[in-house]
């Protein structure tokens, strides 16, 4: 997974963070500014909000199939004053649904990408860190780590997210477990290449001529200015987290419990009543995309905000 | 460059080994006695012997690797546990219809993709560099799923436009040679099942295909907009060449890189996407059979067709270093 974010990002930092233009807060000025960051964070905000007040939103119990006598193969009732937005194929209220279901993507997204960036962040500073302090034990530890992602990067991502939820079975910690381990290698690989790229920047000669001891520079001096391209990286697989968590539903990997609403499941169960009533299809498909879009799109601001070569 | 070579394959032995120890491991780290894993909850004593004794469950992890790895580097994978079909013989006879839906998928990202991504970068901050900058936003977020869902359902089962399932009209009595669909029919003469199985791959292909595109169109963008503001495209304008001269020797040779070693990563990718596309659209591929798999826990399929598309991932990654060796000889120097 080649990202163009390598480049060196804290080149104005200064070693022990004496003042001056901080990275961050420079990053955040220039994120307020951007219409593109501003519309992902509206998206985001409000995808989070009707995740945390979902039971405030909607009367119903998620999963509730107390109108199934109303629902029938050819029709499926419509948004009423009841229903906001009509019944889904089971006979539960698709608000209701819909606004749970933001609730699990966004309890699987987050806790999946946080699982894997810190192992792959873990793994990632290992090998990084004791890359750039050289010696034999660091290069061999550097190449012993590297080698473990590489076997975990020869399967494609969403099968070995596959792979392990059919060993965990059907339960929430397999799909989080899961999709958390195939983000594992795209992590480790970022942070180590940065660090390593790092570790050739001016201000580590610099610290080494003045004879900072080479430990305390990878911890920090390097680390601190290599996680950048990281947090860009997280924010980007938050979105793809949100979509592999639908995906692995889609195949029937997520969870069984009929009582948890969540968005690729709606999706499957949608398909056969597509001419009934295809809001069933969209509605899902559509929410899953549209907060895949406001991470990505702050992902995407974040890394302009971080690049060096975009600072004016 | 043979040097380059051998030792780009020669790093690949510890990755495949490393993943067949791994998947060796996966079916041991199931739950319960590994026999009864294998054969589910309907396994009879007798079952479980047998099995026991085929996979010598009962002998030591070290000596079980060893036989496993001696099996599969003389291509026995195991037969599926529900079928009972050697797993080598199910995945060749689906590989053809997965490698004819990645390719098409691919053509048509790459067709549209690269001209697109040129174009809008030639045309920075016009209408169609807009268009195509927020269109390939859009298709990184849809899910694969999703969008096969849709395309299936409006084009093919509200407007009939084109086939729902399958690879091919099953009234038409074709000769199959290869598997390839498309090849057979151009081999055998047979042109309108070749024209009905190409019309079959228009949707999947254009549901795997969008991913790809939307990536391709980006990186071609920022690629090209990149070597549009080298020093050398500037002497050779102010030495007077012709404008085609400069995009066609000097703009888009140096911008293929990126976008070259990009296509290759699309490979796993379609994999991925395979196994939903196939399984909307009914494909009898490697993808709707790992599906299949799945959902019946049969786990020496699983093992097998994940080192087998570990092994041709990596071959695709290795040809992509290779060819990057070949495009830049910077590369080749360690």
């Amino acid at each position: 997974m080649s990202t163009p974010s390598n480049t060196p990002l804290a080149l104005v930092v200064e070693a022990d963070g004496a003042p001056g233009v901080s990275l961050w807060r420079g990053a955040a000025h220039r994120l307020l500014r951007s219409p593109v960051a501003l519309l992902g964070a509206a998206i985001v905000l409000a995808f989070v909000v009707v995740a945390a007040i979902a039971p405030l939103l909607t009367p119903y119990e998620p999963g509730s199939t107390q109108w199934a006598g109303e629902v029938s193969t050819s029709s499926v009732p419509g948004p009423s004053d009841d229903h906001l937005l009509g019944l889904d194929r089971f006979g539960s209220d698709m608000w209701t649904q819909m606004v749970f279901g933001a609730r699990q993507s966004l309890i699987y997204g987050v806790l999946s990408t946080a699982v894997g960036l810190t192992v792959g962040a873990a793994l990632g500073a290992l090998a990084g860190g004791f890359g750039a302090l050289g010696g034999r034990v660091g290069r061999w530890i550097d190449t012993a780590v590297m080698r473990l992602v590489d076997i975990m990067l020869s399967v494609p991502s969403l099968l070995l997210a596959v792979s392990i939820a059919a060993i965990l079975g059907q339960n929430a910690y397999a799909v989080i477990i899961a999709i958390g381990a195939a983000q594992v290698p795209i992590f480790a690989r970022l942070l180590r290449g940065s660090m390593l790229g790092q570790g050739r920047a001016e201000y580590v000669v610099a610290a080494g001529a003045l004879g900072i001891r080479k430990r305390r520079i990878v911890v920090s001096h390097i680390l601190p200015n290599s996680v950048g391209p990281t947090i860009v990286q997280a924010t980007l697989n938050l979105a793809t987290a949100i979509i592999e968590v639908a995906a692995l539903s889609f195949l029937g990997l997520g969870t069984a419990d009929p009582a948890v609403a969540e968005w690729g499941r709606m999706l499957v169960a949608a398909q056969d009543r597509f001419d009934a009533a295809p809001r069933l299809a969209l509605l899902p498909g559509t929410a899953i995309a549209v907060t895949a879009l406001g991470f990505t799109l702050i992902g995407e601001a974040l890394r302009e905000a971080l690049d060096p070569r975009t600072r004016r | 460059m043979l040097r380059f070579a051998l030792r780009r394959v020669g790093l690949m032995v510890p990755v495949l080994l490393g993943l067949s120890l791994l998947l060796f491991m996966w079916v041991r780290a199931l739950p319960g006695d590994p026999a009864r894993a294998l054969l589910g909850e309907r396994a009879t004593p007798e079952g479980l012997a047998r099995v026991t004794e085929a996979y010598g469950f009962d002998r030591p992890l070290w000596e079980q690797y060893v036989t496993y790895l001696g099996a599969l580097l003389q291509g026995d994978f195991g037969n599926s546990i529900k079928t009972g079909q050697p797993v080598v013989s199910s995945f060749a006879d689906r590989f053809p219809a997965t490698v004819e839906l990645g390719l098409s998928a691919l053509l048509f990202a790459v067709l549209l993709g690269v001209p697109l991504g040129y174009l809008a970068a030639r045309h920075q901050g016009r209408w169609l560099d807009t268009l195509a900058v927020s269109g390939s936003l859009l298709g990184v977020v849809t899910p694969v799923f999703f969008l096969a869902i849709l395309l299936k359902l409006v084009f093919a089962d509200t407007l009939h436009w084109l086939p729902t399932v399958g690879r091919q009209d099953a009234r038409i009595d074709a000769t199959h040679i290869t598997n390839f669909y498309i090849l057979d029919g151009v081999l055998t003469g047979e042109y309108d099942a070749a024209w009905d199985a190409a019309v079959h791959l228009v949707l999947p292909a254009l549901a795997l295909g969008t991913i790809p595109l939307a990536i391709i169109v980006r990186i071609t963008r920022a690629s090209v907009a990149e070597v549009l503001h080298e020093d050398y495209v500037r002497t050779a304008e102010a030495k007077g060449l012709a404008a085609r001269t400069i995009s066609r020797r000097h703009v888009l040779r140096n911008a293929m890189l990126p976008v070259a070693t990009t296509i290759g990563l699309q490979a796993g990718l379609l994999f991925s996407g395979a196994v939903l596309t196939e399984t909307v659209f009914g494909i009898n591929g490697v993808g709707q059979y790992l599906f299949t798999a799945i959902s019946q826990r049969d786990y020496p399929v699983l093992q097998g067709y994940i080192l087998f598309i570990a092994v041709i991932y990596s071959l695709i990654n290795l040809l992509v270093d290779l060819s990057y060796g070949l495009i830049d000889p910077r590369v080749r120097t360690p």
